[in-house]
């Protein structure tokens, strides 16, 4: 069941930025930061949370989730240090990602050469 | 001919996308896409034992590598031609433009054109990112308390 939710939480937010990039004159950059916008906002009062919990790992694919993500690791130090700790602590969750895409991307364009 | 009318008449000319089914496919790979993402998670929290939540930092640096490999290997342009917002949406999307601005900067040199351009289309949604956590986040501590 949970996977049905993924398909059709995951599907939505593509779809709803699909629209928004038919319709109007944004660009794919502008795109993904409404979403990431979208997002942290979403998850201020929680709400996001509860969307991992019905759709799971498809929740989390999106980019939707990296905002989710930059909020919730800076709410986690805001609880020991109060507003300083959200200096402290945005990047926790998301470290992964960003240290991944640049390391990777990094070592990958020293190997590969450029297509056309 | 002035230029109001050069326009209007292009406008009427331009082909029209296909909205209808560039929506479908979004939805479906998107969808595809959210399907892979718990799958992984799935197989990574059974096979090392771990709970969902170090899981799914394993399913994102997966899906990352995975995209900046097959943005190398040439598929990826194609695919995200075809796909649009279903491959954007994505954590894949960030990874593909990364990389596609890592490889297009690597003749001008190591410093002044990977490190100086990489960020080039991705810094945009880690700046309105911090940005707006931040935002939000001295929102919440102020209407909520912690």
């Amino acid at each position: 069941m949970i996977y049905f939710n993924s398909f059709i939480f995951c599907g939505l937010v593509c779809l709803l930025g699909q629209i928004i990039l038919d319709n109007t004159k944004l660009t794919p950059g502008h795109i993904t930061s409404i979403f990431v916008i979208v997002g942290a906002f979403l998850d201020t009062f929680n709400l996001y949370d509860k969307i991992v919990l019905w759709a799971g790992g498809g929740a989390l694919v999106p980019i939707t989730s990296f905002g989710h993500l930059l909020i919730h690791g800076a709410m986690d130090t805001v609880n020991n240090f109060g507003v300083m700790g959200l200096f402290m602590g945005m990047f926790d969750l998301t470290s992964s990602g960003i240290v991944a895409a640049i390391v990777f991307s990094f070592v990958l364009s020293l190997i590969f050469q450029p297509r056309d | 001919m002035e230029k109001r009318e050069y326009k209007k008449i292009v406008e009427k000319n331009t082909p029209s996308a296909p909205k209808l089914r560039n929506a479908i496919i979004a939805f479906l790979i998107g969808g595809f896409m959210g399907v892979l993402g718990n799958f992984l998670v799935d197989i990574y929290s059974f096979y090392f034992n771990i709970g969902s939540k170090d899981a799914s930092v394993f399913m994102i640096i997966t899906l990352v590598f995975l995209g900046c490999f097959l943005t190398c290997l040439g598929f990826f342009d194609k695919w995200v031609n075809f796909a649009k917002c279903g491959l954007i949406i994505p954590i894949t999307g960030f990874a593909h433009a990364m990389m596609s601005a890592a490889l297009e900067y690597r003749k001008e040199g190591l410093v002044t054109g990977i490190g100086a351009n990489m960020f080039k289309l991705a810094g945009s949604v880690i700046i309105f990112g911090v940005v707006s956590a931040y935002i939000f986040g001295l929102l919440r501590i102020f209407i909520m308390g912690v």
